[in-house]
């Protein structure tokens, strides 16, 4: 059972991936790259990730799609149909790139398959702490604990790119 | 307190089973007679009968009103993009129902297999399910609105994802202050906090609307917008975009859309309920309150009369909460759009932002005087919470949040928006007079 919802979700995501890359309608490609969200939560389900799983569908998913979405229809892109691969040089470049992408990736697959991630030592010892703490006191203890130091600077990152971009959007207004 | 007897996989998943047909039958019923309820409801508010035709008081109208949308001509407008044309209806009204599962309806019930509870799925991440699920909801309007190939229809989905973004931020913050009470994000151990119980873990003995009084409205207000609803229906709004994203569907499509709207009323109202009305307690009697703990021991005794109790009292305090989305719908106006985008971004994010931090502060102290979980400490929070509501009110009489986006330096009623400037939130002001013109 285990073994066949793997190999759902990992075929549902590369199948929708292609099909994202291949679209020439970028609402299409939204649409299927959200596809490629749900399976890749369905796979931090199974690898008892419950918290990364539900983040990566509320931020992903549920934000930066539909901001995406949001900027596609707001700009009508939507009924663009011309491609970006241009002539067949263009072609040709797009798929070396795309065959070498695929070549470091089984590269690193082949002779190298882990255990079923749950049943290793590590993801006990995860199930035991998420058993005594929830799922969610797994993640928030050491983020508001040992990592807070990191946690406040991303946040101030964060905050001072929001503040450039609010002032290069106002400067280009002119 | 006793030990719960476990399910055997084989009666797990059979009462699973009949749990997720049971609730999406109910879901779907309540969704047909909230159409009904809403039109009658509206009708007394504007002095009339409302549909009173078809069977007493009108009760078979949500029958009829079926019929007549599955025997209705299905249309597909010639600028249609088909397969998401055909998909959005689906996408409306999936979100919204799957969205009923981690909510508990009812104390568990004893059975011979077992003690069950009245919770289709009890998921570890509880309410961070519903804002995925949640979340997932604006495609159905975007896409609707976009493959309908439509100007109307476009603009209504495009008002629709800016919208939802927009109140999904506020909607995720008003929750944290619970969070940090009930110290758990499953929906059945937020509803145990909020009862009174000899034994086991210390609980609040208070629903959760008192001692985040400020934080049920922020979780409402933004319900209401998450939900399309009057006076955030922006997306449809019918004087401007005829009925925006649906305006090219027709019969059982256009009626999908309606269902999944009702649905998410209902849905945003159960989670009201759960998060800050006890859920399906009952008020002033403790013999109900049962609690299941992670190790299993279960505290106080299930019978099959306090579930059919507790289910009642849920789905009176569900009702109440949907009756008072259909008075507001029927009692405020709309909103502009731009006043839309203010109270979310300009109003709701920063007092919301505040509210937690006053709140995080609060517990911090009560928990630095010594005071345990239980009603005082839920009380000293009802007490801030009221002085906070008064300075909401007061902020908000102002007219900061409804003229805030009224331009002083230009606009023809500069008066009293400028004047009110100085208070708290009078950043609004001053912010929204070079804001950019839709």
């Amino acid at each position: 059972m285990y073994d066949f919802l793997f190999q759902t979700f990992a075929a549902t995501a590369i199948l929708a991936a292609i099909i994202m890359v291949t679209r020439k309608n970028p609402v299409s490609s939204v649409i299927f790259l959200v596809v490629v969200f749900f399976a890749t939560s369905g796979m931090f389900l199974m690898l008892d990730a419950h918290y990364i799983a539900a983040i990566n569908l509320i931020l992903y998913g549920g934000a930066i799609m539909v901001l995406f979405l949001f900027v596609i229809m707001l700009l009508n892109l939507g009924h663009a149909d011309w491609s970006d691969l241009r002539g067949p040089l263009g072609g040709m470049f797009g798929g070396a790139i795309a065959i070498g992408f695929l070549g470091v990736l089984v590269r690193s697959l082949v002779g190298n398959t882990p255990a079923t991630p749950s049943a290793t030592p590590a993801g006990e010892a995860l199930r035991a702490a998420a058993a005594e703490q929830g799922v969610i006191g797994v993640v928030a203890r050491p983020l508001f604990g040992e990592y807070f130091m990191v946690l406040q600077v991303t946040g101030v990152l964060l905050l001072a790119s929001i503040v450039g971009t609010i002032l290069l959007a106002r400067r280009s207004r002119g | 307190m006793g030990e719960m007897q476990e399910l055997t996989t084989f009666w797990f998943v059979t009462i699973a089973a009949v749990k997720v047909v049971a609730v999406f039958t109910v879901l779907m019923v309540v969704v047909a007679y909230m159409t009904l309820a809403e039109r009658r409801v509206s009708a007394f508010i504007q002095d009339r009968l409302g549909p009173n035709r078809v069977g007493p008081f009108g009760l078979l109208q949500p029958i009829a009103d079926g019929i007549k949308n599955i025997i209705k001509e299905e249309t597909m407008p010639a600028q249609a993009i088909r397969p998401f044309f055909l998909l959005a209806p689906v996408l409306a009204i999936l979100p919204a129902t799957i969205l009923f599962a981690v909510i508990p309806f009812g104390s568990p019930l004893p059975t011979p297999w077992g003690l069950v509870e009245m919770i289709v799925a009890d998921v570890s991440i509880g309410f961070l399910y519903i804002l995925a699920i949640g979340s997932i909801g604006v495609y159905g309007v975007a896409m609707g609105g976009w493959a309908s190939g439509s100007k109307y229809s476009l603009l209504g989905g495009l008002r629709g994802s800016a919208q939802m973004i927009s109140y999904e931020v506020a909607l995720a913050l008003s929750l944290v202050p619970l969070i940090l009470l009930a110290g758990d994000v499953r929906a059945p151990e937020i509803v145990s906090m909020q009862q009174t119980f000899s034994a086991g873990p210390p609980t609040y003995a208070s629903w959760f609307l008192f001692p985040l009084l400020v934080g049920s409205f922020f979780f409402f207000i933004s319900g209401l917008a998450e939900t399309n609803r009057l006076p955030f229906d922006l997306p449809e709004a019918e004087a401007e975009l005829i009925t925006g994203y649906h305006t090219e569907y027709s019969a059982m499509k256009f009626s999908m859309f309606m269902i999944g709207e009702f649905a998410h009323v209902i849905t945003v109202a159960a989670l009201v309920t759960v998060f800050f009305l006890g859920g399906w307690d009952i008020p002033f009697w403790t013999g109900d309150n049962i609690r299941v703990l992670s190790d299993g021991t279960v505290i106080g005794e299930p019978t099959w009369w306090k579930t059919v109790l507790t289910l009642a009292a849920f789905s009176v305090k569900t009702g109440l909460v949907v009756v008072l989305f259909v008075w507001i719908r029927w009692t405020l106006p709309r909103f502009r759009y731009d006043q839309l985008m203010d109270l979310g971004w300009k109003f709701m994010l920063e007092a919301v932002t505040v509210y937690i931090l006053v709140i995080a502060l609060v517990i911090l102290a009560i928990e630095g005087l010594g005071i345990p979980r239980g009603g005082w400490y839920a009380f000293v929070l009802f007490v801030v919470n009221l002085g906070l509501a008064g300075v909401l009110l007061f902020a908000l009489d102002k007219g900061t949040v409804i003229r805030g986006a009224a331009r002083p330096a230009t606009g023809p009623d500069a008066g009293p928006a400028s004047a009110a400037s100085s208070t708290s939130v009078g950043a609004v002001d001053s912010a929204a007079t070079d804001d950019v013109e839709e």
